[in-house]
């Protein structure tokens, strides 16, 4: 236990203090605070004269204003902070001849991987806590409206799965960082994974949907069952990405109007308010049942890549060379 | 010298493939001490050390350092054993001081107990000068004593180290060699290292084993290794013509 807490609190002391996390994370900050400003007056001027419906408070995360919401971003550029703080783990150790020392201390072996994805982990949780804190801090100065205590759980699950999502790219790169022994190639790696696994496997899930299911139009209007699975071979791949399962997974806990993880109309606020109008909002654990499957799996390949880059790193031969 | 043995191996192998490193490697060396490890590169010295110290495992055979073996109990060997890599690289962006802290505190040294400790090993390695320096600014003789400084961190019984004098001007391995003669004579440290330069091993140690290509070839004082290749005493060669002499056996 001494071990891992020492690696980790000499990691951590690392991360503070380097300039590239130092930037990221500003501007990570910025960004959102900018975005919490503009929906936050946007939210503001649209619910002028209109009575305050019930869970307005966490619009402030889901509502898009003019570019994207923070659940987007966070989707988008979370597993670069992820990427940043693992991809040169090991092989930065290895390079710099530190590797054979730490692994000749009177320290378990695992001790040293442990400490860094502690460190790791520790960070992404401080940067996630601090953004969701302080975006909800002005976003009470601008709505005035005070969250119950249903939307701070909804929040804190929120936080929970962003922490998992962003911990799941720290394995990635971690894995990475003892695969490749060069830096550079293992940044590169992780990016271009991120980029595939992020953008490209929907592309690719449409593509290998017509190959197993191909759907011919006439044949559609007669038997519907076709599309049906078309669709779901589509959504049974697209569930391979992380960010698909993060974003569909957060939107439906941060919106309790939300019936189905799947978005089929593109909904501006205004739309949303009447709607809520008519319909009843599900409960917190009506939201929960809906996206379990997608927060099971996201938990679960983060702790399947770490696991990986566990027993790769147990097995490898530590030579100095 | 007191004549208890702390590192014993019996027939240890290790094949990397088809590719023995180490061939049924059988060696004692007793408490006190100094072994000079000798060989050209890839004969197998890394190898030993790092099964030694549980590193590596053992492909057949067995080995005990202070009566554990090391595949089994790698972290009491690791406890005891103080091991200075070839190279030996350091946290560039930290400070002597802050380097050993780290190390100090992975083998569950107190800080307020280390810290003494630090300033007292940095001044045996003449490093005391300027405590705030970058390690990356370094020099490599300086790189090196911290290395040395590093490995007593931790009160060991036995250090290996692996060409410890690799690469520094003659000023420098002669500090390092005065550094290792003197703990092996006041602390009756067991000394476990591996060169090419076979002057300095002949300087410092109590005994040699030379290696080649995974076996060894030779094992003993060197005035018995000079007796039993040339028949007679020692004064008439130096270590480097009885190695040639094993080195050249053992091309042809």
């Amino acid at each position: 236990m001494t071990g891992i807490l020492t690696v980790c609190r000499k990691e951590l002391a690392d991360h503070f203090s380097s300039t590239r996390f130092v930037l990221l994370f500003t501007l990570i900050l910025v960004i959102s605070l900018v975005t919490a400003y503009i929906v936050g007056t946007g939210l503001r001027e649209e619910l002028k004269d209109v009575a305050k419906p019930t869970f307005v408070f966490l619009m402030l995360f889901t509502s898009s204003g003019k570019l994207f919401s923070l659940i987007q971003f966070i989707a988008f550029f979370g597993p670069l902070v992820g990427i940043v703080l693992g991809f040169d783990a090991i092989n930065q150790e290895r390079s710099s001849r530190t590797l054979s020392k730490l692994v000749s201390q009177p320290i378990y072996r695992d001790a040293i991987i442990n400490g860094k994805f502690l460190a790791g982990a520790i960070m992404i949780s401080i940067m996630i806590v601090s953004i969701v804190l302080l975006i909800s801090g002005l976003g009470l100065r601008l709505i005035g409206v005070v969250p119950g205590p249903e939307e701070i759980w909804r929040l804190v699950i929120y936080m929970v799965l962003s922490i998992f999502y962003i911990c799941f790219w720290l394995g990635i790169s971690m894995l990475f960082s003892i695969v490749f022994r060069s830096v550079a190639t293992s940044a590169l790696a992780a990016i271009a994974f991120w980029i595939f696994l992020s953008f490209f496997i929907n592309l690719g899930a449409s593509m290998v949907a017509d190959a197993i299911s191909p759907v011919d139009p006439k044949a559609a209007e007669r038997n519907p069952e076709l599309l049906i699975s078309y669709e779901q071979t589509r959504k049974a791949i697209s569930y391979v990405s992380p960010m698909t399962l993060y974003s569909e997974g957060t939107t439906t806990i941060l919106d309790p109007l939300r019936k189905t993880t799947q978005s089929i109309l593109m909904m501006g606020p205004m739309e949303r308010l009447s709607i809520s109008r008519f319909q009843n909002p599900l409960p917190l654990d009506q939201s929960i049942s809906i996206v379990l499957p997608h927060i099971i799996t996201l938990i679960a390949i983060t702790m399947i890549f770490f696991a990986l880059s566990y027993s790769v790193f147990m097995r490898q031969e530590v030579r100095s060379t | 010298m007191n004549e208890q043995t702390v590192i014993e191996t019996q027939e240890l192998t290790k094949a990397y493939g088809e590719q023995v490193a180490v061939n049924h490697l059988n060696l004692k060396i007793s408490q006190g001490e100094v072994f000079g490890f000798l060989g050209p590169n890839g004969a197998g010295k890394t190898t030993t050390l790092l099964m030694l110290l549980g590193l590596s495992e053992p492909t057949s055979g067995k080995a005990w350092v202070c009566g554990f073996d090391p595949t089994r109990d790698p972290l009491k060997v690791k406890r005891i054993v103080g091991y200075l890599p070839e190279n030996v690289g350091f946290y560039d962006d930290m400070n002597a001081v802050q380097n050993l802290l780290f190390i100090s505190r992975l083998n569950g040294i107190r800080d307020d107990y280390a810290r003494p400790k630090i300033d007292e090993l940095l001044k045996l390695v003449d490093l005391q000068a300027d405590p705030r320096k970058k390690v990356g600014a370094y020099s490599r003789g300086m790189r090196q004593r911290l290395g040395i400084a590093e490995v007593l961190l931790k009160d060991p019984q036995i250090v290996f180290l692996d060409e410890p004098t690799l690469g520094l001007d003659p000023d420098g391995s002669h500090q390092i060699l005065e550094v290792i003669r003197s703990l092996s004579s006041e602390k009756n440290l067991t000394v476990f290292f591996s060169s090419h330069l076979l002057d300095q091993v002949q300087k410092i140690s109590h005994r040699v084993g030379i290696m080649l290509k995974g076996n060894l070839v030779a094992s003993g004082r060197i005035e018995d290794l000079a007796k039993e290749k040339f028949g007679v005493e020692q004064e008439k060669y130096t270590l480097e013509e009885i190695y040639m002499k094993y080195f050249k056996e053992g091309q042809s």
